[in-house]
């Protein structure tokens, strides 16, 4: 009784006068009459049976007229930006280091795009009942678009890529709609790069059901925030802001949310330029450092995600002519005869860079140096320009093919079946690139080599609870994080070698010259007391 | 051999709490100088804004002192300072070799030699007010650039930092050093502790 009053009461007491106050938990559930003025399991419309993806949109555009056009303006449609400096970038534009190009390969790659049929480069874009209203807007969990199906689900029971997909019930789906949620935008962002985790490092499957280590955001357990990609990505009229062509390096309206602004949510737009009230000198970083820099220190927490891919490896078979496949511990992919080399890493270190919000992307028209690494995509910006800041990056390394003659990079046809050229059926590098650079209008000298290239991911999810930020001395210290990023004095790290010199004369010096003194000094006065000691 | 009390209570209490600061700002300062890792960076970060606080206190607590009581006046000096300050430096580099005394006596009224009066004077009015102001100009560096100072002279004010501390990492060894040539090796300290200190007739 004595601990119970003594020792045991007082405690839970304290415990619970400091229990951490949290901030208001996202998506409650409710009752549905709270959350929509429509229950789509009563439209008229939708009380039928549909044969294909097309008829259950020209269902929802009877009702939602516009909905098709504002889609058509997005990128996630067009898979198209235009630059500011006229360059048009876009995923149907730009080269990357995982799959190269969308062009050539479109069924394969369009299984990530929220339309139906763009099979070839005759896919018609002003077409409205060829959007995909569905794979964003299922709430079912049962609409899934086919690998290779130039973006369509399955209408009948399908075999792809050693996966069965059961027949989709369209009509159910249809009926079953919602706001997108992290399931929607995750099948393609959090499986970008063929499978999950492969591409960005701070976008994958775990971020469904995230622990509070995790991702302190999205983490879905009970009295956590439980925020979804919408809430940050919140669009209107089907424009979903974020962008890696055009990013927001620094945020300078700062708490704006949920006001409208011309930018998307930023950590600033809820937590302020000036966040940290208990150390305010963090405060102090702010212009220099990007929050992720610090709250996220590590990406690929849980699942594994691709450094390297070499593809001038592949098309290796063993001694029975078949194709290889070599694994690490992870379980990851080492070799694969169709794709070549590939490194992974998971719960690793991003690489710092100072990032000023442009990002230059080479696309299949640039001129490229080919004598050493290419930087397929690189973030612009230097210390002290007064607008970049220090941004944590994923950096996707590898060696690719591209025209040595000629000076720019090449787009494969990898895809499709015996005989069409594609490279994971028929192992022919030259025949692949001169099909994929015909089918795309483009030349090619017909020499073809690998250059080894980087491609920058800018991290900014998986956002670590505040235990778990950078601790300073992870910078401010020589072979630090910021180790090999120049440019600017960084305490802890920088020493001016002259000023050194001296403190080490002056230090050093000092205690020697005091040490001879002493030692002559001890001596003399020995002497002398002697002398004195015989007179 | 007599006892004189050169130290009244202020001037020690203000003598080891300065010398308490002063160590603690160089061990802090070399940690987070990087020279090695012992309390962690940020812990050495804060306890050394902390203490350059206190230092700067102190240091407006010894001038008012000082002032207020007159005992400034143990920091003039009449006649040839260089002269004198040739002679004192005689004495540690020969005299004291040879058994000679110690050329400037000790009393109530002079209590430093001229090389002590001139070193503590340069330390107090030149060197600590200076190591002070870079530190500061450190510390509030992102408020002075927006009042518009020139965010390129973070290097050179660190610099200059780091060049006085190193500076007065060789005054603290000589300085301690010094206390062990008064009358007996440890009469200085002692007198630093007590007040009294025991003197040449």
């Amino acid at each position: 009784m004595k601990v119970l009053t003594g020792r045991i009461l007082p405690v839970m007491l304290v415990l619970f006068a400091f229990r951490p106050l949290s901030a208001a938990v996202y998506h409650i559930p409710k009752d549905s009459l709270l959350s929509s003025t429509a229950d789509h399991s009563k439209f008229r419309q939708l009380q039928r049976e549909f044969k294909s993806g097309p008829e259950v949109t020209k269902a929802c555009l009877e009702c939602h007229t516009e909905a098709a056009r504002q889609i058509h303006r997005t990128k996630h449609w067009t898979w198209e930006v235009p630059m500011k400096d006229g360059k048009l970038l876009g995923k149907k534009n730009v080269v990357n280091n995982f799959c190269i190009s969308v062009e050539g390969n479109e069924a394969r790659c369009t299984s990530c795009h929220i339309g139906y049929g763009w099979k070839d480069r005759h896919f018609d874009f002003k077409s409205e009942e060829n959007v995909d209203c569905l794979v964003c807007h299922d709430g079912t969990g049962t609409y899934r678009k086919l690998p290779a199906g130039a973006g369509h689900p399955a209408y009948r029971p399908t075999v792809q890529e050693k996966k069965s997909y059961k027949k989709v019930d369209l009509s159910y789906v249809a009926r079953h709609v919602q706001n997108p949620d992290r399931h929607n935008c995750g099948v393609c962002h959090f499986e970008g790069g063929g499978a999950d985790a492969v591409k960005h490092g701070d976008l994958d499957g775990s971020l469904i059901e995230p622990s509070h280590s995790l991702d302190v955001h999205m983490a879905s357990g009970k009295d956590e925030l439980n925020m979804t990609c919408v809430d940050c990505h919140e669009g209107q009229g089907h424009q979903i802001p974020g962008s890696r062509y055009t990013p927001l390096a620094r945020d300078e309206h700062g708490c704006d949310h949920p006001l409208p602004d011309d930018f998307p949510t930023s950590c600033a737009s809820c937590h302020s330029n000036a966040p940290h009230k208990h150390n305010k000198k963090l405060n102090d970083h702010i212009d220099k450092v990007a929050c992720q820099t610090c709250h996220i220190p590590r990406i690929a927490k849980e699942r594994p995600t691709k450094m390297w891919w070499d593809w001038s490896k592949a098309g290796k078979f063993d001694e029975q002519g078949r194709m290889i496949v070599r694994k690490d511990s992870m379980g990851m992919p080492t070799y694969i005869t169709k794709k070549g080399e590939f490194r992974w890493a998971r719960d690793t270190e991003p690489e710092y860079r100072w990032f000023n919000g442009e990002m230059n992307y080479v696309t299949f028209l640039t001129t490229i140096a080919d004598t050493g690494v290419v930087r397929v995509n690189h973030p612009d910006g230097h210390a002290g320009d007064g607008k970049s800041r220090i941004w944590p990056f994923k950096v996707h390394r590898g060696k690719q093919p591209f025209d040595p003659v000629l000076k720019h990079f090449v787009k494969p046809k990898l895809y499709g079946p015996k005989g069409s050229g594609a490279y994971w059926s028929d192992f022919d590098w030259d025949r692949s690139i001169r099909t994929g650079m015909q089918n795309a209008g483009l030349r090619y000298s017909g020499r073809y080599d690998f250059v080894e290239t980087e491609m920058y991911w800018p991290i900014s999810h998986m956002v670590a609870p505040k235990e778990d930020a950078l601790g300073c001395v992870e910078c401010h210290a020589r072979k630090g994080r910021l180790e090999q990023l120049g440019g600017f004095y960084l305490p802890g790290r920088d020493v001016n070698p002259l000023i050194e010199i001296i403190g080490l004369l002056v230090s050093v010096g000092s205690i020697v010259g005091v040490l001879i003194h002493s030692v002559v000094r001890y001596y003399t006065t020995k002497k002398h007391k002697e002398r004195e000691g015989e007179a | 051999m007599r006892k004189i009390y050169l130290y009244a209570r202020f001037q020690r209490f203000w003598h080891w709490m300065q010398a308490f600061i002063i160590f603690g700002l160089l061990f802090t300062g070399m940690e987070v100088h990087g020279l090695f890792r012992v309390m962690g960076y940020e812990a050495a970060f804060n306890v050394h804004n902390y203490l350059a606080v206190a230092l700067l206190s102190f240091i407006v607590m010894a001038f008012f002192w000082y002032i207020t009581t007159g005992d400034f006046r143990q920091y003039l000096t009449e006649g040839n300072l260089v002269e004198k300050i040739m002679m004192q430096a005689r004495y540690y580099v020969i005299g004291i070799f040879r058994n000679e005394p110690h050329p400037f006596k000790k009393n109530e009224i002079s209590r430093l030699n001229p090389l002590q009066r001139i070193t503590y004077l340069m330390l107090t009015l030149v060197g600590l007010p200076l190591q002070v102001v870079f530190g500061f100009i450190y510390y509030y560096f992102n408020e002075l650039v927006a009042l518009g100072m020139d965010p390129d002279w973070l290097e050179p004010v660190a610099h200059i930092h780091t060049l006085l501390a190193y500076m007065l990492v060789g005054f603290v060894v000589m300085h301690v050093y010094m206390t062990t040539t008064g009358h007996t090796v440890t009469s200085n300290i002692k007198a630093m502790i007590t007040g009294w200190e025991e003197v040449e007739d």
